[in-house]
């Protein structure tokens, strides 16, 4: 096999405490990823947003990352200087977050700020930068393309903007791609629309990709391999198929908590947290 | 279990602990800032030199003496003696209680006028947003030190006359401010979810948006104090403040700018003074900013 | 008898029509849902019953008494809304026991140490909580005390709007357990407005399906295990609910 896309080794990143002391809300987190699906799962507080934005350098100070490895294609993200790290951003590393209307730009038509993300890394001239633009806008099953590229974000609708961000992220072909609950702002049939998309274009484009969210089945349908996260640490890592095989008492609890369609239990078992705190 | 345990406890016990733990948060958040601790420094001298008087003084404000008219910095006089012979410095302490006595009248009259009208524009809206706050802006629009010198003007010179006029000119901003922070609030769910429990609009006004509203209007009030000061001080130079004998800062410089030339201490020790005062409320009211903030006291 | 009932119910925010012909009864004792994708009016609903969306001609009736169209203090002692973002619902400078004493002040009902006590008792609260801000307590615990401020004036209809949307799984675990036992015990009416199918089937007796502000499908919330929806779009809402997966019928 050859060399892992991304290699993670004891990633910490910490805050600090209101006493003078610092506090890891990722502590030890070691992790290889080739070019498949890992989906990140962890409920709010579990450190999942943190090691998604470790990875690319954007936890902001007081924040402090730490780790004895973080390589990205063999090359190490620690010592990497910030203008390297600029152009690594979006070319090579790609991020969705959560809500599109906060991540676009409101005074700037979608096309172009498709148009300027690829621009900031592949200069083209102006004819093939947009029709790369519109190529990337029908990839992502945008239907009429040219008119999509003349509306500004607030005349989208979520799923739409959703789908902009996408192909943002996607069009400097990067070999990886983060998202970072990217469809828990949009309605359930919008979601599986979006995340099929995601889903198929970074398996035709052989990329990496991180999928970090709080829900568990979600996870489960579109990677190949999850973590489980609770303050900072990987409970357990296990196939997406083989989740409802899940040993540890965290995963386990998460699993049953969920209510189901066809529900017949009276009450919802609820986690125990002394089980695995160890306090 | 010390005081500060008791304070610090994240389960109070009674509304008390409650609130006094909160009040010693933002008071030791307060004091973590320097500057903030050296302008709490200078306005707690100020109360104090306004309330010990009588003891710090040497002499009396309005006792004159013609025969030491005019006398520089010494050690019998700190500062001089004025042209009618009396000591500045003694003049310059009795003043500090004018001066303190002008900004809390300006700061109870104008604050809650100022948060009032604000609150009830932002919280109704529609036209009564429309009214209030084009009154507002019609006060907001003219420039201050000439609508209080109008005011004075009309209502004949004196301090009480002085204070109307500065705090009939410093409450729109007031209003300004609460509306603004009324309207992030107003359609907030913890409003809508106290209106279905049968509150009344005043109610959720006066008990729920204002003490919203009070931390911003507390920092722009302590802020504002340099320029009420000034304002005041500007009165007083113009004659159309404190009168004389009134030891107030501002008629003090303006008697004293006859002399400016040869006898600089007469205006300058005065002036010092209000720079001082000024200083600190500015100081402070930064250091407020970043201790009532409630976005900053969220994040800690 | 009916608690709510709703009978050609027109609603519009700003002169946009929102909700279009909701007809709908909800038994007293009863869990109903209204369930729908955002945009469908499914909290509009909820807003025009309690006053907060005054634009609204048609007919609202709250056990046998017709609404208001503004907050009503008489329908408080009646109806109490919990709502959705347990971080916007409570003030954010008012102890707990604030929150709880207002609403005990504002209807001049006396005994308020003992009711307050009692009411953080009823949501799992220990007294611990009483005096601490918003800014202390985690998410669940916020909504356990909107419950207790929507509980405190002991109500007979609930409305939910999202109530766990906001939350982590385990503990809207917790939070939907805690909703399901008040109901028990002080025979509540639930309006529960949520776009969870789920929770719905975990929740209710009957649900209505909304798209564009209409009421497209009135079904018992048992339809949930086997999709027997009538209408299309219930279906498809169902099938993206996952509700036709494979993981869903085994039962995992």
């Amino acid at each position: 096999m050859t060399a892992p896309l991304l290699s993670v080794r004891d990633l910490r990143v910490s805050f600090p405490r209101r006493d003078g002391g610092r506090i890891n809300v990722v502590d030890g987190l070691s992790f290889d990823l080739g070019r498949e699906r890992l989906g990140i799962v962890g409920e709010s507080g579990s450190g999942k947003s943190m090691t998604g934005r470790a990875i690319l350098r954007l936890v902001r100070p007081p924040g402090r990352v730490e780790a004895s490895r973080l390589a990205f294609e063999g090359e190490d993200l620690t010592t990497l200087s910030e203008r390297r790290m600029r152009a690594l951003r979006g070319a090579r590393i790609s991020m969705v977050m959560q809500d599109p209307r906060y991540s676009l730009n409101p005074v700037m038509t979608v096309g172009r700020q498709i148009a300027e993300a690829l621009r900031v890394h592949t200069p083209l001239g102006r004819a093939a930068t947009r029709a790369r633009v519109l190529q990337m806008l029908q990839d992502v099953r945008i239907n009429d393309p040219e008119r999509v590229a003349a509306m500004y974000p607030h005349e989208v609708s979520g799923g739409m903007g959703q789908r902009i961000m996408i192909a943002m992220m996607l069009i400097p072909r990067p070999s990886l791609l983060i998202a970072d609950e990217p469809t828990s702002a949009l309605d359930v049939s919008v979601q599986a629309q979006v995340l099929g998309l995601m889903d198929s274009l970074v398996r035709g484009n052989g990329m990496g990709l991180i999928l970090i969210s709080h829900d568990l089945d979600l996870v489960a349908r579109y990677c190949d391999r999850i973590l489980v996260m609770n303050a900072g640490r990987v409970v357990e890592t296990c196939e997406a198929r083989r989740l409802g095989e899940a040993t540890h008492p965290y995963t386990r609890g998460l699993l049953a908590a969920v209510p189901r369609m066809r529900e017949t239990r009276a009450e919802l078992p609820t986690l125990d947290r002394r089980a695995w705190e160890g306090t | 279990m010390s005081a500060r345990d008791w304070l610090l406890d994240e389960s109070p016990t009674s509304r008390w602990q409650a609130g006094a733990g909160r009040a010693y948060a933002a008071a030791r958040l307060l004091l973590r800032n320097p500057l903030a601790v050296v302008g709490g420094g200078i306005i707690l001298l100020l109360v104090l030199t306004a309330a010990l008087a009588p003891l710090i003084a040497p002499e009396s404000p309005l006792g004159q003496n013609l025969s030491n008219r005019l006398l520089p910095p010494s050690s019998a006089h700190w500062m001089g003696t004025d042209e009618l012979g009396r000591d500045i410095f003694s003049r310059v302490v009795f003043g500090a209680r004018i001066t303190l006595m002008i900004v809390v009248l300006v700061a109870v009259i104008s604050a809650p006028l100022g948060m009032i009208v604000g609150a009830v524009s932002g919280y109704f809206g529609g036209w009564t947003d429309r009214v209030l706050m084009g009154l507002t802006d019609i006060f907001l629009s003219m420039p201050k030190l000439i609508l209080a010198l109008a005011f004075a003007a009309a209502l004949g010179p004196g301090i009480e006359n002085a204070v109307i006029a500065i705090a009939i000119t410093t409450w729109p901003a007031y209003a300004r401010i609460s509306r603004a922070e009324t309207m992030t609030w107003r359609n907030s769910e913890f409003v809508a979810a106290t209106r279905l429990l049968g509150a009344s609009h005043a109610r959720i006004i006066g008990r729920h948006i204002l003490p919203l509203c009070a931390s911003s209007t507390i920092i722009r009030v302590t802020l504002d104090m340099a320029g009420i000061i000034l304002t005041a001080a500007g009165l007083g130079f113009l004659g159309l403040g404190a009168q004389p004998p009134l030891p107030e800062w501002g008629a003090m410089i303006s008697r004293g700018r006859t002399f400016i030339l040869d006898q600089w201490w007469v205006a300058t020790m005065p002036g010092l003074a209000i720079i001082l005062v000024s200083l600190g409320f500015c100081f402070l009211g930064d250091g407020l900013r970043d201790a009532l903030d409630p976005k900053g006291q969220a994040k800690s | 008898m009916t608690a709510i009932a709703l009978r050609g119910l027109n609603i519009a925010y700003a002169g946009t029509p929102v909700v279009r012909d909701v007809t709908l009864d909800v038994a007293e004792g009863e869990s109903f849902a209204l369930v729908g994708e955002s945009g469908s009016g499914k909290s509009t609903v909820l807003k025009a019953i309690t006053g907060l969306a005054p634009e609204w001609t048609g007919s609202i009736e709250v056990l046998g008494r017709p609404a208001a169209h503004h907050p009503d203090r008489k329908l408080a002692r009646v109806v109490q809304m919990v709502f959705q973002d347990p971080y916007g619902s409570l003030h954010p400078r008012k102890t707990v026991d604030a929150v709880l004493t207002e609403a005990l002040a504002i209807h001049g009902i006396g005994d308020r140490d003992a009711r307050v006590e009692a009411v953080l008792r009823d949501v799992g609260l220990d007294r611990r909580f009483r005096f601490r801000y918003p800014h202390q307590l985690s998410g669940g615990q916020r909504q356990r005390v909107a419950i207790a401020r929507a509980l405190v004036l002991e109500p007979r209809i609930l409305l939910l709007d999202e109530p766990t949307s906001a939350l982590d799984v385990s503990v809207q675990a917790e939070i939907l357990n805690l909703l399901k036992r008040l109901r028990a015990e002080h025979r509540l009416t639930y309006l529960l407005v949520t776009h969870n199918l789920p929770v719905v089937s975990f929740m209710c007796d009957r649900v209505a399906i909304m798209n564009r502000g209409r009421v497209v499908e009135i079904a018992p919330a048992a339809a949930l295990h086997d999709g027997e929806f009538q209408d299309s779009y219930s279906r498809q809402l169902y099938a993206a609910s996952g509700g036709n997966s494979p993981m869903e019928s085994a039962g995992r």
